[in-house]
Parts: C-alpha cells; sequence; structure tokens
C-alpha cells in the first residue's frame, strides 16, 4: 500500500472521530486525531493479523499466529474504533452507538461487550504495557514469533505500574514487544512539563534496558513507516522496544492542534463543520 | 427430621427441659449425634496450594505460575524446580503481575498469580477490576497469609477485608478453604474452571480432617455435621473451629450442623436455606472483617428468604496486630468458645 493511500484512510479516520465524538458530545478527540496516523498505519501496513480468503479480518482473542495491538490510553478510544471498524472486524454504521446506551463502543474499550479486535479493557491508566507483556511472553511459550504492540501515552507515564513494567520487560528479555508513547505533550490540567514533568523519556528507557527509538514527525506517514521497520528490526534483540512518537494533540484541525483543551471536549455544530471542512471525505461517511 | 414445624424453636427449648425424662421413656427420636472429626497431622494450607501447583504442573502445561518475590511463602518451590519454563518472577511490582496475568490468559495460558492476600487484592484492587474481573481474565489470584493468622507481622499484612474486595467484582469467584488437602483440591479444580478465581489460604499449621482424595466442587458447601439446633456456617481457619464448637454444644445437648462455605461466591444459597430450614437459626464464622465477608453474604440471603436469626463470628471492624496466630484468635475473637457463644445466642432469639 503506497504512503498517500494511508495518508486518504488516515483523513477519513479523522472526519470518524470528530463525528464520534460530536454524535454523543463526549470523548476525546484530541489524542485521538494526533494518534490516527499510527494507527492506520499499523493496522492498514504494518501488522499482520488473520485474515479471511476475502482479506477480511478474522478476530481470535488469543491472538496466536499474528501481530496484536493494546491501547493503553484507553481514552483515544474513537481512533481505535474508527480503525477497527474501517479495517473491517465491525460494521462502519455501528461507530454511530459510540457512547451511547447498549453499544459495543463503550466510551473506553472493553472485551465486555464483545467487541471484535478489542482484548482488555482500557483507561483506567498504566495498565496496558504489563498486559502487553503478558501476551508477548504467552507468544514466546508458544514459539509464536508475531509482534505485540502496545501504545501509551505520555501522561501516562506518571502512573508508576507503567515503571514496574518497564523494569519487567528487559529483565526477561520481551524482545518482540513494540512499545510506543505518544509525546504530544499535554494532558488533562496542561502541558505536561507544567503538571508533572517526565523529563527525558527516551534517557530513562534506555537507563531501565530498553532499545529507544524516536520519531520526530508522529504525524507524518512516510516517516511512521519508516520509523515501524525500523523498530522491527531492533525487534528480536533480547531487549523490548519503545518508539518515542512525536504527535501533535488535534493534528489535522487546526482549532484543536497543540492545546490540551482538547483533550476530552466534543466540537459543537459549528465547529465540527469547520473540522470537517478540513478532512476530506475519502472511504465514505458512516 | 427435615421438615418441621413452624414453632420448632419454642418446641426445641421445651424439649431440652425434658429430655432427661423422655430419654428414659425410650423410643423417642434423638438428635443426631455430630460426626466426629480427628486428625493426625497439621499442615499449613499453603503447602497444600503448593502441593496443587506441583500436580498441575504435570498434569496441564498450560499452567503458568508468577510470584511477587514470595516463592518460599507461597510454597512454589517444587512447582518451578519442575517448570522452570512455567515460572515467571515478577519482583515486587504486584501490579505488574497482575497485568501480566492477564495478557498471558490473553494467550491461552492460566496464570497464577501468588503473593501475600494483602498485596494480591488492596493493593492491586484496580488492576484486578479492570484488567482481571472486567475483561473476565482467566487469572487465578492466589492469596497466603490472610486474616489475623499472619501472625507476628502485624496489621500491615494482616487484611481482613479481601473476601469483601473480591466478592463485590462482578464475575469472581471467590474460595477460602479449610485445611491442606481443601486447598490442594481447589487448587487443581480451579485450573479447570474457565474465570477469574481469587483462591485465599493462610500461613499457620492446621489440623487436616478433610479426605485427601476429595473432589472440589465450585460453589458448592460441604456438609461437616448433620445438627438440629442451629446452623454454623464457617469457612477457612474457622472450619475447625466451628467443628470443635459443634462438639462442646453436643456436650451440652445442643445439636450443631456445621456447614464448611468454602466457596464465598458463588454463595451456596440452597445449602445454606436447606439447613436453617431445619435448625431455624445461624452463625457465619470467618476470619474476616465483620463488614463484607461470608457472614453479609449469608445475612443477604436470609433476609430475602426467612425470618431467621444470624449471629457474627468475625473481626468487629478492627485492624489486627502482632501476637501469635492462638493469641490473636483469642483477643479478636476467633475461637470454637466464640462460636459456642454466638450459638446459644443465636438459638435464643428463635
Amino acid at each position: 500500500m503506497e504512503i498517500e493511500q494511508l495518508e486518504r484512510i488516515a483523513s477519513q479516520v479523522r472526519r470518524d472521530i470528530v463525528r464520534m465524538v460530536h454524535g454523543c458530545q463526549s470523548g476525546h478527540p484530541g489524542g485521538s486525531l494526533g494518534c490516527t496516523d499510527l494507527l492506520v498505519a499499523l493496522y492498514f501496513h504494518q501488522m499482520e493479523l488473520k485474515e479471511s480468503d476475502d482479506s477480511q479480518p478474522i478476530f481470535d482473542m488469543s491472538g496466536a499466529g499474528e501481530d496484536v495491538f493494546f491501547l493503553s490510553n484507553g481514552h483515544i478510544s474513537p481512533v481505535w474504533y474508527s480503525v477497527l471498524g474501517r479495517r473491517g472486524y465491525f460494521p462502519v454504521p455501528e461507530m454511530a452507538t459510540f457512547r451511547k446506551l447498549n453499544s459495543r463502543l463503550q466510551g473506553h474499550p472493553t472485551t465486555h461487550e464483545d467487541l471484535p479486535g478489542v482484548r482488555i479493557a482500557s483507561g483506567s491508566l498504566g495498565q496496558g504495557l504489563s498486559v502487553a507483556l503478558g501476551v508477548a511472553m504467552a507468544k514466546k511459550l508458544d514459539g509464536d514469533d508475531h509482534f505485540v504492540y502496545c501504545l501509551m501515552g505520555d501522561g501516562e507515564q506518571q502512573e508508576g505500574q507503567v515503571w514496574e513494567a518497564a523494569t519487567f520487560a528487559p529483565h526477561h528479555q520481551v524482545d518482540n514487544l513494540i512499545a510506543f508513547i505518544d509525546l504530544n505533550g499535554q494532558q488533562i490540567d496542561g502541558p505536561t512539563v507544567k503538571v508533572m514533568n517526565n523529563r527525558d523519556l527516551g534517557a530513562k528507557y534506555e537507563a531501565f534496558g530498553w532499545e529507544v527509538l524516536h520519531i520526530t514527525h508522529g504525524n507524518d506517514m512516510a516517516a511512521i513507516v519508516k520509523g515501524l521497520q525500523e523498530a522491527k528490526g531492533k525487534a528480536g534483540h533480547g531487549k523490548p522496544v519503545m518508539v518515542l512518537l512525536e504527535t501533535g494533540m488535534g493534528y489535522g484541525v487546526d482549532f484543536m492542534m497543540g492545546s490540551h483543551k482538547w483533550h476530552g471536549v466534543a466540537p459543537n455544530d459549528e465547529q465540527l463543520a469547520a473540522a470537517l471542512g478540513q478532512l476530506e471525505e475519502t472511504m465514505g461517511d458512516y | 427430621m427435615s421438615s418441621l414445624p413452624p414453632h420448632w424453636g419454642s418446641w426445641k427449648k421445651q424439649w431440652a427441659i425434658i429430655k432427661p425424662y423422655v430419654a428414659l421413656a425410650g423410643n423417642i427420636p434423638q438428635p443426631e449425634i455430630m460426626k466426629k472429626y480427628t486428625f493426625t497431622e497439621k499442615k499449613d494450607t499453603r503447602s497444600g496450594f503448593g502441593a496443587g501447583m506441583q500436580q498441575l504442573g504435570q498434569q496441564n502445561e498450560n499452567v503458568v505460575a508468577l510470584c511477587a518475590d514470595l516463592v518460599g511463602s507461597l510454597k512454589l518451590d517444587a512447582f518451578i524446580k519442575e517448570n522452570p519454563d512455567r515460572f515467571i518472577q515478577c519482583g515486587i511490582s504486584e501490579a505488574n503481575m497482575i497485568g501480566v496475568s492477564a495478557g498471558l490468559a490473553i494467550g491461552g495460558k492460566i496464570p497464577f498469580a501468588t503473593t501475600f492476600a494483602n498485596f494480591a487484592t488492596g493493593r492491586v484492587y484496580d488492576q484486578i477490576r479492570q484488567s482481571v474481573a472486567y475483561s473476565h481474565k482467566n487469572v487465578k489470584i492466589c492469596a497466603s497469609h490472610a486474616g489475623l493468622t499472619l501472625g507476628e507481622d502485624g496489621a500491615t499484612h494482616q487484611i481482613l477485608e479481601d473476601l469483601g474486595m473480591m466478592k463485590m467484582l462482578p464475575g469472581m469467584t471467590v474460595i477460602n478453604p479449610c485445611d491442606y488437602n481443601q486447598t490442594k483440591a481447589a487448587t487443581i479444580a480451579i485450573a479447570e474452571y474457565d474465570g477469574p478465581v481469587y483462591l485465599r489460604f493462610g500461613r499457620p499449621v492446621v489440623p487436616i480432617f478433610t479426605a485427601d482424595d476429595q473432589k472440589f466442587e465450585i460453589g458448592k458447601a460441604w456438609m461437616v455435621s448433620e445438627g438440629t439446633d442451629v446452623s454454623i456456617f464457617a469457612t477457612g481457619h474457622l472450619v475447625w473451629e466451628a467443628i470443635q464448637a459443634g462438639e462442646i454444644l453436643e456436650a451440652e445437648g445442643i445439636s450443631a450442623e456445621v456447614v464448611n462455605i468454602h466457596t464465598i461466591k458463588p454463595l451456596d444459597e440452597e445449602a445454606i436455606l436447606k439447613s436453617v430450614a431445619k435448625t431455624g437459626c445461624a452463625v457465619s464464622a470467618e476470619e474476616h472483617n465483620r463488614l463484607g465477608g461470608l457472614g453479609d453474604s449469608i445475612a443477604q440471603v436470609l433476609v430475602k428468604n426467612t425470618l431467621v436469626p444470624q449471629e457474627y463470628v468475625a473481626v468487629d471492624d478492627s485492624f489486627g496486630e502482632s501476637g501469635t496466630p492462638a493469641q490473636l484468635m483469642e483477643k479478636y475473637g476467633l475461637t470454637a468458645k466464640d462460636i459456642v457463644a454466638a450459638a446459644k445466642r443465636a438459638i435464643a432469639r428463635k
């Protein structure tokens, strides 16, 4: 798949995100827009997924024999739901049920409603990396050489459990794990450096024994694809891999970009129209 | 003696008075004599867990053990020696251990996450809630050193709230076996069950009085001894105390029914209701806070279905302290004589 095609998918995913959040007047557009390019690159280009003969994904909870992805910062569920739906895990029109009563698309991802593509609940921060490690170790026990991916937020790095997992992974040489931190520099109460300065996360993970990579243009599809290929090359050599992905919160919608104010706020009708005006409809809105 | 008139309680009181005389008359049915339980050996329930894990290691290649720097205390040495690749040392990082266990369960393994009860529940409640219970992962949380009988380490380690926290989680199975053999059988049984389980056991050596070849049925109460005057529903270390209490009561002419509620959730409501239909009053006995434990689960069943009085033998909403297990059981009111007193209070309220 060409980079341009991935970018066209990303544009539709961004439309889905703002429409979903607008539709229920709640949810988290900022981080979702920022991580859109990564998730599109993973699910439409980099991940090896179980598929039927007509290229439709087949969801299997165990993830045996395929790459698996975990979203630890579960509040950016809109981007994951859109990517899963567009990839074929569930019907695209179901996006209209996001955060509404009796929906499988809960505010934060859950297995409780059996939504294909989701393997664990996330939302209470700091837990996803541990879970991803468990799956990666199960793969090693079974001789399955596929990758386990895990995305975390940068604010999430303030959770203590993350550092328990960060210590554990190199000790047990979990080198089939590729983790990401969405470095958008924002959290609910303001810029991360002001709320609780994480300082040099790359140096921290290196000191803990990880292989650390930087993708400085985390909303540039070509840079992401190149970075992911590099990350895979680093995997399998005794160390877990951490990718620091510098993104813009709210990327793609000018008035949402670069501010923590759109972390968990939905656009009104006017703002929605303005946002959609900046995002080309490439796959048909749900 | 299974269907009794509603005025049974008062009839029983009258009968106690006239019993010496009617016994002389002969041909009058006596209450069944309490089954005698003896023991030749004492062992800690955690060793029963270790023995169960060793057997599981040999039987089920999907079983994986995890521990947070307490391998010796959890009696995992044999499992680790025989299955080094299926043991994951997590260090002193219980939150991560719960998450890794959830991940292993996703990957088709049957993880047994082990540490002290305090660190296996209260410390990691949110991790269990989100990654295990809400996500319904097949994780077995196996907790030793529960309750006061941890002893000298004191209240920081003596959790008395764990049953309550775990039973409140939707979908969580909660088990508190009573001796070495039952703990071993329970350990083996939970590997066969697909879903999250909290298995609670302890540190002190206690009598082994259940069969070594027993089959453990999750959610099925065990009738220890039949009786007619009072039902004693006991769990964990308190089952042996309840048996002792039953013998003391029998010597005083009171027929106690002792029921082992090893599974707190799902609770065997049928066994509880059948027993109180016969006896007309209940005592709950547990090494746990009075609030939120087995007693409260039984009370819910009784209040919804009956007018039967219930007395609690439990820690009266307090923390523990340092001391020997025996001293602590005495001070916090968890001995056979406390159960006897509670039984008499319950009978008086009929």
